[in-house]
């Protein structure tokens, strides 16, 4: 393999200022080059979204107003709706913080056999959908599913303790179940940068595992910490499928609302209305993370 | 080893367990053993049958199987075209051009998919694009989905790719598009394929914005599941959801023995 001092002996005309930049041409024939790409992507993806905007101003009687996003926010069902996805959305974010780095600080540091086949499942499980979660915890805690089977079999009532998987507790189950895999892969990622003498060292001078944890490991998890939770925060604000399967007609985030409001009453205008809050909110939230995470280096 | 008594590492095991295995072992295993079984209303489920996969694998189960096949290639192999002209694109830009290529091509990943959904519908039901009603409709929602992933796998691995390789070969007289094609495109590879998995993957199973577009004609399986679990035949839904998982393995799999080969180049 060339090494680039090698490449320097065979060709010293290259040194200087086109070193470590592609063969220099004309800036304009190289901005040429983005044209295409940027043009596929403003036909199917920003034409659209400045259409979804133009409706939103375009109440049913024509012309161009603020009617509609007045409508919208003095129906309290689009208040609750708005409500609902942030506590969600911030429940799920905490929860998903605490257990993944519990379970990636045990991954990690105290190694058992077979953790880095858990690593690895962790890597599969980021591959499903998430509605399988939901699917699955139908059978688990589910009117007639697992849990209340056995309580009812147990004890002989007619019916189970667990009836939350309507709720929007049910909700918050399967957000951190299906979240928390994409706070431990950054985690397990800087773990795995972490310089074992450190954490040596810190023992041979008498700190006790709590102590190590808040000082020398938490220090260095932070970045990832951030980036993994700001992620998880955004993708809880857009989770569609998760509270479609639970079926529950007590739970309404904003992305159902976008659906129920367009595919089931066919009232267009309302839901760009919905539709460009939650644009704004996602999009307004992973500018900030873009900030924070190039400001902490992760 | 952060913990050295041997009483204390057992604990952390245990509560590890606690946690990871009803909350992420459960729910996959428990999909697996409702697909095979007729009744769940005890501790364990009964009557095990094949019957469901039977349905799962026949008439419209087997057309949305294909339909979703169709679609997550169509849409990664326009997504990997898309993204890694756009990454190798950008990383010759300025530092300021490259950062405003990064924005545009990640903030579909910011907007919710469902508003995605909403946006291609209404920007595709009117001229000059008439695209509702057909499949094409889904697998443009899709592509614009993934794009954002194949652009930021392609443009982290273009910036780590060593500028000597090109160099060396421009230096001997290759033209750009030679050294595009048998240099920086090869060495790109391994990337290419983890973008293209991560890709398939996402696109087998988005279900948000096809919940928006999809034409009766072209059902996908994430939308086919969600029909067969709101009737109420849910071990019907989890057979077709396990057929899900499989075509989705299968594929990640297939991908990963292209990328060690490649990488042994």
């Amino acid at each position: 393999m060339p090494t680039r001092s090698a490449l320097r002996n065979i060709c010293p005309q290259r040194e200087g200022k086109g070193a470590g930049k592609p063969p220099e041409r004309p800036r304009t024939q190289r901005a040429f080059w983005v044209i295409p790409p940027v043009l596929a992507l403003v036909l199917t993806f920003l034409y659209p979204l400045a259409l979804l905007v133009q409706q939103s101003f375009t109440p049913l009687e024509g012309g161009t107003s603020v009617q509609p996003y007045v409508d919208v926010f003095e129906d309290p069902a689009f208040r609750e709706a708005l409500g609902t996805t942030v506590w969600l959305a911030v429940g799920a974010t905490v929860g998903c913080l605490v257990l993944g780095f519990v379970l990636a600080l045990v991954i990690a540091f105290v190694p058992f056999p077979g953790a880095k086949g858990v690593a690895r499942f962790v890597d599969v499980f980021l591959s499903f959908p998430s509605f399988l979660i939901t699917l699955a915890l139908l059978f688990v805690y589910g009117t007639v599913g697992m849990a209340n089977g056995l309580w009812t079999d147990v004890t002989g009532a007619a019916s189970g303790p667990f009836q939350f998987l309507t709720t929007p507790w049910g909700v918050l189950l399967a957000e951190i179940t299906y979240f928390t895999p994409f706070v431990m892969r950054p985690l397990l990622a800087a773990f795995s940068q972490l310089d074992t003498a450190q954490i040596e060292a810190a023992s041979s001078l008498g700190a006790k595992a709590p102590r190590i944890v808040r000082q020398v490991i938490l220090p260095e998890a932070l970045p990832a910490l951030a980036a993994g939770g700001s992620l998880v925060l955004i993708m809880c604000l857009n989770e569609f499928g998760i509270v479609l399967f639970t079926g529950a007609k007590g739970v309404t985030t904003l992305p159902t609302l976008v659906y129920s409001k367009a595919i089931l009453e066919s009232d267009w205008t309302a839901a760009c209305v919905v539709a460009v809050v939650n644009v704004v909110i996602s999009v307004g939230l992973y500018g900030l993370y873009r900030v924070v995470s190039r400001r902490v280096g992760a | 080893m952060l913990v050295h008594s041997r009483k204390g590492r057992w604990a952390l095991w245990a509560l590890f367990l606690l946690f990871f295995v009803p909350l992420f072992a459960l729910p996959l295993l428990v999909i697996v053993a409702a697909s095979f079984s007729t009744n769940w209303s005890g501790a364990f489920p009964s009557g095990p049958t094949l019957g469901h996969y039977a349905a799962a694998t026949r008439g419209d189960a087997l057309r949305a199987l294909t339909t979703s096949l169709v679609t997550a290639l169509t849409a990664s192999v326009l997504a990997l075209v898309v993204g890694t002209w756009a990454a190798l694109a950008a990383h010759a830009l300025s530092k300021k051009g490259k950062r405003l290529m990064d924005a545009l091509f990640m903030l579909p990943v910011a907007v919710p998919s469902v508003v995605v959904g909403l946006a291609v519908l209404v920007a595709f039901s009117q001229p000059p694009f008439l695209l509702n009603g057909t499949r094409w409709i889904v697998i443009l929602a899709h592509t614009v989905l993934v794009t954002a992933f194949a652009y930021q796998s392609v443009s982290a691995a273009v910036v780590r790719l060593d500028p000597a390789y090109e160099q060396a070969a421009a230096s001997l007289g290759a033209r750009p598009s030679y050294v595009l094609w048998r240099v920086r495109l090869p060495l790109l590879l391994p990337s290419l394929n983890a973008a293209a998995g991560l890709c398939f993957a996402l696109s087998m199973g988005e279900l948000s914005a096809t919940m928006m577009l999809y034409p009766p004609d072209w059902m996908p399986l994430p939308v086919r599941i969600f029909t067969a679990t709101d009737r109420g035949s849910l071990f019907t839904g989890s057979a077709v959801a396990v057929v899900l998982m499989g075509a989705t393995l299968l594929v990640l799999l297939a991908v990963s023995r292209i990328r060690t080969r490649a990488s042994y180049r």
